[in-house]
């Protein structure tokens, strides 16, 4: 296996013509054995990116290697080192849990044997067993999901790309699929992941990229993010719109990123918690303003997003019409 | 967690092609069986069009020299293989739209089983079908002369004819937006080549400017090839041209549909 799992470009991908571009001149490079985030609101290329690498679509420009080889000339060889399991949890709802890996394995060109028996650990270790001779139909999200991932498993790819692995899922079946991610990557495995949630790109990611609109916006290790856009947010909700307003430019010079202001709510992202809090507090009480809520909280990708776009992640606004829908992508070429 | 070792291939290329078409096909059958009632409707429709010819219109079609019920089998197992190869453009409609095909390109396998498997599928099922229509066709008094081996036959022949046009059917699939849309599509081929034809009335009794088409198209090509080998009467140069029709098919459509798959996704 190389030193980089996973190496991509100037890599470019149109749709509908050249106007929505989904993937816009994105370069990166994810090391072996290591679990890569790709962080990002709907609409902004991830799953492009992994359709991409996974061999399913081709690029418009630019290259991409996976395990070494190229994915538009070497596209088997590819798809011999990689798993893939996503959001859509692609099973077949007509088949039982044993016959969706069977018919994997087997189409992985595994001999029978050993894809029967491996199908059974897999069932067991994902807690699947007694499901397992059960049409997929009778399955919960969480056991659509975990017996998709299972089916990436397989054939024991160096490489997995999982796609919004958790997106939908209950927090239980999350801290499930979290585990056997953790412990896949203690094995050796390479994992590129695309999520919209900070905290799963924190818990799992050494490394991460930020997408938006196609670009890569942000690099480093989640720490460095977190560091790059301080390290609290401190939520006030004042009695009404009006005080917000009142309020907004008296705690302006409390953080170094711009302050968001939605309705009764300010956002402010801060270095030190406490000690603005009670800053800000004294300045809310001199300026005799009401409020009627308080909150000091982790970032979320949403203040990532503000704090280095200057939007909201879901303010979408041409992001929404292509990238990420299968369907419209097909259309668009059709 | 799994420590197996992944056992690779070392078969040739070619004889994983095949394992994939019928891992393909096998999944497809599995379907067939998990959901029974598709079964049901694909068996439902030609008992209705046999009780429907045998005893409401039956009565006032005259066949000279045979019987209508002998006549009129022959071309609904003709007209069933056909409608069951419309199946495989609703099957791989849904298997598109379903993300299935999409999971299928990310794996090493053989570019062309998922239609392959398909149509292999198909063509299983509709013999299926055949047996089952053939049993229903001597309940209401089908008696062929055309003896065992002119019914084998007769299967045979529209079989092919069926399976080549499942090309063209899993085209129509892979073009369609979902897989009802699939199914409606079909129907402008398939009426007027099943009604405007030899399956249900002698040709003679149409009229002189639909005679020439229905004479001359493949489904009533094969309907009079079909009918002269199970009722055992000449049928002049109908199986060669059937069998001419069904090449010509499958070289045209399955290109289309390879061309089409390899765009999708």
């Amino acid at each position: 296996m190389p030193e980089f799992a996973v190496e991509v470009f100037n890599l470019v991908r149109t749709f509908s013509d050249g106007e929505v571009r989904a993937l816009d001149d994105v370069s990166l490079q994810v090391p072996t054995g290591q679990v890569f985030g790709l962080l990002g609101p709907n609409g902004s290329g991830k799953t492009t990116m992994i359709r991409i690498l996974s061999t399913i679509l081709s690029p418009t420009s630019g290259k991409a290697t996976v395990a070494g080889f190229d994915v538009v000339k070497q596209p088997n060889q590819v798809r011999r080192h990689i798993g893939l399991a996503g959001q859509n949890a692609t099973v077949d709802e007509n088949l039982t849990g044993f016959e969706n890996l069977r018919m994997i394995g087997l189409l992985n060109h595994l001999n029978k044997s050993y894809v029967v028996a491996k199908s059974r650990q897999l069932l067991e270790d994902f807690g699947l067993s007694d499901a397992a001779n059960r049409t997929t139909t009778t399955y919960s999200g969480g056991m659509r999901r975990r017996l998709d991932l299972a089916a990436a498993l397989v054939a024991n790819p160096p490489i997995l790309f999982l796609d919004e692995p958790t997106t939908g899922l209950d927090p239980q079946s999350r801290q499930d699929l979290w585990a056997i991610i953790e412990h896949l990557v203690e094995g050796g495995t390479t994992v590129l992941l695309t999520t919209q949630y900070l905290d799963e790109a924190d818990r799992l990611a050494k490394q991460l990229v930020v997408l938006d609109h196609g670009k890569i916006i942000a690099e480093g290790t989640s720490a460095q993010l977190k560091a790059q856009m301080g390290t609290t947010v401190l939520a006030l909700t004042f009695a009404s719109t009006d005080g917000a307003l009142h309020a907004k430019p008296l705690l302006a010079d409390l953080s170094t990123h711009p302050a968001n202001i939605e309705g009764t709510v300010i956002e402010l992202t801060v270095e030190d918690g406490p000690r603005v809090t009670a800053d800000a507090l004294r300045r809310i009480d001199a300026a005799a303003l009401s409020l009627s809520g308080l909150a000091l909280r982790e970032p979320s990708l949403d203040d990532v997003f503000l704090s280095l776009t200057g939007h909201k992640a879901d303010d979408v606004t041409t992001s929404d019409v292509a990238p990420e829908d299968r369907r419209e992508g097909r259309k668009a070429r059709a | 967690m799994s420590t197996l070792p992944a056992a690779a291939s070392t078969h040739s290329p070619l004889r994983w092609a095949v394992s994939d078409v019928l891992t393909i096909a096998r999944r497809n059958l599995l379907t067939l069986v998990r959901i029974p009632t598709a079964m049901v409707f694909l068996i439902i429709q030609p008992i209705m069009f046999v009780i429907l010819f045998r005893y409401v219109f039956g009565g006032v079609i005259k066949i000279p020299h045979i019987s209508y019920v002998n006549y009129l089998i022959p071309g609904i197992l003709v007209q069933t293989t056909i409608f069951g190869s419309v199946g495989t453009a609703i099957g791989l409609a849904e298997d598109l739209h379903k993300g299935l095909i999409e999971r299928f390109r990310a794996l090493p396998m053989a570019r062309l089983a998922v239609l392959a498997g398909r149509t292999v599928s198909d063509l299983f099922r509709n013999v299926l079908v055949l047996v089952i229509i053939t049993g229903v066709g001597f309940l209401v008094g089908f008696r062929p002369d055309g003896g065992f081996v002119g019914y084998i036959q007769a299967c045979i022949l529209m079989l092919i004819f069926a399976y080549c046009l499942s090309w063209g059917f899993a085209f129509v699939g892979l073009a369609a937006p979902n897989s009802e849309a699939a199914q409606a599509m079909t129907f402008p081929v398939i009426f007027p080549l099943t009604f405007a034809s030899a399956i249900f009335v002698p040709l003679a009794s149409m009229p002189s400017w639909l005679r020439p088409f229905a004479i001359n198209q493949p489904v009533s090509q094969t309907a009079i090839a079909v009918r002269g080998l199970m009722l055992g009467t000449p049928h002049g140069e109908s199986t060669w041209i059937a069998l001419a029709w069904s090449l010509g098919a499958i070289l045209v459509l399955a290109p289309l549909a390879v061309n089409r798959y390899r765009k999708v996704a």
